[in-house]
């Protein structure tokens, strides 16, 4: 066997550090500096990361299961490494904007930590086997988050979310089983690289079954339309910290999955399946958009416009070029940082004047200066304006759907559909352009409900943003801008692995 | 070296030893008996790695056989008894409350030596190749269950219990027979290997009174592990026995209802024209069980109740796995699982007996806020839900997993995807004490739950042991015959 991956060691701060909350340690202190030690951990890992070599770094391997080929392997490449960023930032700002609760905050740390070591371990598998069971580690943490400090309908919110998971996670592992047995006897692997390999010598067959199984295991768990009515709801219900990291890092598990294995392994049926899958991202875009703008609540809202968001993620993975691949990819980091300042700062609204009805709220901007301010930047970053990483992953979805589906395919999809001389996913592109303008709608009008307007006398005295949440909220923010300002940091980081995984 | 059929007797004898114990009064303590049976079941346990080949007799006429699977199995069900036993001492109060006794203590001596005769015939029928076998030593067990499922002399529900498993064994019982006899007047042999060397030679004429004798059979060990349509007796029985018995039944007695049915059915998968009427009958048993048990289970509020549909619904993927049993891999699943499944099972029976004597009751409500009194227990039964749920990192994954990539191989779709809307039900009814420990407030006044020195250390290695496993299967794969 290989030497241990440093990678290791990113899954086991977390552990580590949920086993001595549970032994008695100080929850926030040791939850605090773990999270903080495994983004140091990470930085230093990325600056030894060598970009300009293709595959996965820092690879260690482990037999689990020979018989089945399920092996226990670690690794990055570029595109790991951006979502492992996510995750650990992303983690880093859920626990500095907890507020423990009253009663046993210790479960309360030792969920959030199990969710992070459970995204940590997904994004650095090779092996897909592993990569499923450590999205699943999150399962209970999410139902005891959820059901005991959620507010709201939390009950029938943490029911929901746990059920739908549970059974999209079980298609997932039917299509997972499918694609193993798809491979040719006596050279069955779980191993990422291996099926990669197999799938490029042409010795997987393209089956549009496995590939339905995948697409709507992982889509359940991504919100896909019309799978996604649990997620506006839990996220809801959800405390901040909690809604952050699912919403903001666990859910791109699911598009991460269908990027990584569907992309290479069938192109051909995503091709022969195209309009189902741009039926469901339309629902996910115009549809879910419109439920968007028709939300009084800022917390259903925020949820709704995180399913919406999707959508776009989908229509950069649906396109199959380099171009959206890449889009997507850079997409899913933007939208997890957008997301978790939005539930962040939500929460911290939420903490501070007790309600998030629209029609309660209004003009606390005056009284919350600098929590005003970094929603603006939030919610601008969130509809994608220049300068955010959010608008060149959206360009860049855009402009790679536009130009559809390599040219050898898309001559049948022409002739099949075409509507005004647009062919099927450019329409769908016009669409989800058109979606901007929703989400600029209830953006800027939760905006306006929010802070804008007169100021209620019973609003006159609340406190501003102060302390490690607004550290946290601030770390983020200038994340965004710095990306959105060099995003070829990112592409050149992504695309190999998407070239040449 | 140890002659095998050495362990059945010295259990046997460790039994009358125990028996006569207690009679002449040789301990005052009722539980020193539990304390002597767990000393002698760990001895024979450890005899088991010293067997030697078995004797030439025994090979020549062929009704006791010791392979890799027996001996496997022998080691499953003395396991299970000593935890069953380790469950009892700590169930002895509730035991002796329930039983009317002129001295104090009086008559619960039994409690602790009945499960030693049961253990015997467990491990016989773990060996037994012969119909005759077969039969004698599923009667040892099941006549000394129904003794210990209906203990409880003053509890009605645990009459009840005993009477209903009582008329309904006896009918299976019936079953079984009738089946043996239209198998021998077929085949002019009780013994599995000979049928398997005759059945090829029986006329077409006489299969469909084969197939009879064999839905006869099918019908007595479907009781006995459980299956629906033969499953009426469980939920009730469940719930009436006292807690160690119900765990004893849920774990043991199916584990080697199991082994008895993959002995028998083997003979007749050999023979194409039989093949696919079984592996039909099979299919729909699987269907039938999968669907009942996890449906039924979703409304419970009892939780002796709700494992007991849980065993049903477990019964359900295993017999996915043995329909599946084609594929190479598939025996080692079908073991797996019930290896998994007696680490979960009796973790769970092992926390509920503390949390029942703390709270007075065994419903799900009993549960509630155990994680403000017990963290510790909590999180184990925890760990005990999740994996009879099938959450990933622990054993009960795996062993699903292992049974569905089996059935899909053998193409059969249907299972599965029943499979997949069982489990999401399954998700529903565990999460259910999940809930009630960490959702739920304590009631007022509850104090921690008070959980003896050797079952927290029970609790803490099958606990341990789930997450190992869930981990890192390979270590009980390796050793599977």
């Amino acid at each position: 066997m290989s030497t241990v991956s440093p990678l290791l060691f990113l899954i086991l701060i977390p552990l580590v550090a949920a086993v001595l909350v549970m032994l008695g340690g100080k929850s926030r202190t040791v939850s605090l500096f773990a999270s903080a030690l495994n983004l140091i951990l990470l930085l230093v890992l990325a600056s030894k990361f060598r970009a300009s070599e293709a595959g996965f770094q820092f690879v260690s391997s482990f037999p689990v299961v020979p018989q089945l080929g399920i092996n226990f392997i670690l690794g990055a490449d570029g595109l790991s490494f951006v979502m492992l960023f996510l995750s650990t930032a992303v983690t880093l700002a859920a626990v500095a904007v907890a507020r423990p609760p009253v009663e046993n905050d210790r479960w309360f740390y030792i969920s959030l930590l199990m969710i992070s070591a459970g995204v940590i371990g997904a994004f650095a598998s090779v092996d897909v086997f592993l990569f499923y069971m450590f999205h699943e580690l999150a399962l209970i943490p999410t139902f005891l988050l959820i059901g005991i400090w959620g507010s709201g309908d939390r009950q029938a919110a943490a029911w929901k979310a746990t059920i739908y998971l549970a059974t999209g996670s079980f298609v997932l592992l039917l299509g997972l089983i499918g694609l193993y047995l798809l491979q040719p006897l006596g050279d069955r692997s779980f191993d990422l690289r291996h099926i990669i390999q197999l799938a490029e010598t042409g010795l997987i067959p393209d089956n549009p079954i496995v590939y339905l199984l995948l697409l709507f295991g992982f889509g359940t768990l991504v919100s896909l339309f019309p799978f996604h009515t649990w997620a506006p709801q839990a996220y809801a219900s959800a405390p901040a910290p909690a809604a952050m990291l699912h919403a903001g890092v666990l859910k791109k598990f699911g598009l991460y999955g269908l990027i990584r294995i569907c992309a290479p392994v069938f192109p051909e049926s995503i091709q022969a399946l195209l309009p189902l899958l741009l039926v469901l991202i339309v629902g996910n875009i115009l549809y879910v958009g419109y439920v968007t703008i028709a939300q009084r609540k800022l917390d259903t809202m925020l949820g709704y416009s995180s399913v919406m968001h999707m959508g776009y993620i989908f229509l950069g993975f649906a396109a199959l070029n380099v171009v959206s691949l890449t889009g997507a990819s850079l997409m899913l980091l933007s939208h997890g940082l957008t997301v978790a300042i939005l539930f962040a700062l939500c929460g911290e609204i939420r903490e501070r004047t007790g309600t998030l009805e629209f029609s309660e709220l209004g003009g606390i901007a005056r009284a919350t200066p600098k929590l005003g301010l970094s929603f603006g930047f939030a919610a601008m970053a969130s509809v994608g304006l220049p300068g955010f990483i959010g608008f060149a992953s959206e360009l860049m979805v855009f402009f790679g759907a536009f130009v559809g589906q390599p040219t050898d395919m898309r001559a049948q999809t022409e002739a099949a559909a075409e509507v005004f001389r647009f062919n099927s996913i450019q329409v769908v592109t016009i669409c989800a352009v058109w979606g901007i303008v929703i989400s600029a709608i209830y953006m800027l009008r939760a905006y306006r409900k929010i802070f804008m307007g007169p100021l209620p006398e019973r609003w006159s005295r609340l406190p501003d943003l102060a302390g490690l949440p607004r550290v946290a909220v601030v770390l983020l923010i200038g994340v965004m801008l710095f990306y959105g300002f060099f995003p070829q940091l990112l592409v050149n980081l992504v695309t190999p692995a998407l070239l040449q995984p | 070296m140890i002659d095998p059929v050495i362990l059945e007797v010295s259990v046997v004898v460790l039994g009358i030893f125990l028996l006569m114990a207690e009679a002449f009064g040789l301990t005052k303590q009722k539980s020193t008996l539990a304390w002597w049976a767990i000393g002698g079941l760990a001895a024979v346990f450890i005899g088991t790695f010293f067997i030697g080949p078995n004797s030439n007799s025994f090979e020549v006429s062929g009704f006791y056989v010791v392979d890799g699977l027996s001996l496997f199995f022998k080691r499953f069900v003395l396991i299970s008894t000593i935890l069953v036993l380790v469950m009892s001492v700590d169930y002895l109060p509730i035991v002796q409350r329930l039983v009317p006794a002129e001295r104090p203590g009086a008559g619960s001596g039994e409690f602790f030596i009945l499960p030693v005769f049961t253990c015997a015939g467990l491990m016989w029928m773990t060996s037994a190749t012969d119909f005759i076998m077969i039969f004698c030593a599923l009667e040892l067990v099941t006549i000394s269950f129904y003794i210990q499922v209906a203990y409880l002399r003053r509890s009605m529900s645990s009459l009840e219990a005993g009477t209903k498993y009582l008329i309904l064994g006896a009918l299976s019982t019936g079953f079984l027979v009738y089946g043996i006899t239209w198998f021998f007047g077929t085949t002019g042999q009780t013994n599995l290997v000979a049928i398997r060397e005759v059945l090829p030679l029986v006329p077409v004429a006489n299969h469909p009174a084969i197939l009879f004798g064999l839905a006869l059979v099918l019908v007595a060990l479907g009781f006995k592990i459980a299956a629906a349509p033969f499953q009426f007796w469980v939920p009730d029985v469940y719930q009436g026995a006292p807690t160690p018995v119900t765990a004893y039944l849920a774990v043991a007695s199916k584990a080697a209802g199991f082994l008895v049915l993959i002995r028998v059915l083997e003979p007749f998968f050999t023979v194409p024209s039989f093949q696919n009427k079984l592996f039909l009958a099979l299919v729909l048993l699987a269907l039938l069980t999968l669907i009942f048990g996890n449906l039924a289970a979703i409304p419970q509020t009892n939780f002796k109740r709700l494992l007991g549909y849980s065993s049903i619904a477990h019964a359900g993927y295993l017999l996915m796995g043995l329909a599946a049993i084609g594929d190479a891999f598939a025996g080692r699943a079908v073991v797996f699982y019930l290896s998994g499944y007696l680490l979960m099972t009796f973790l769970a029976f092992l926390i509920l007996v503390p949390v029942t004597k703390a709270s007075g009751g065994d419903d799900i409500s009993h549960f509630n806020g155990l994680a403000r009194r017990s963290p510790g227990l909590a999180l184990a039964m925890l760990i005990a839900a999740a994996s009879l749920a099938g959450v990933p990192f622990t054993v009960g994954f795996f062993g699903k997993f292992f049974i569905f990539e089996a059935a899909m191989n053998q193409g059969l779709y249907l299972l599965v995807l029943v499979g997949i809307v069982t489990v999401a039900s399954g998700f529903y009814y565990y999460f259910k004490v999940i809930r009630a420990m960490y959702w739920q407030p304590a009631p007022e006044d509850a104090g921690p739950v008070a959980v003896t020195k050797t079952s927290s250390v029970a609790i803490f290695i099958l606990a341990t042991l789930i997450l190992i496993l869930g981990v890192y299967p390979q270590l009980l794969i390796g050793i599977l015959p």
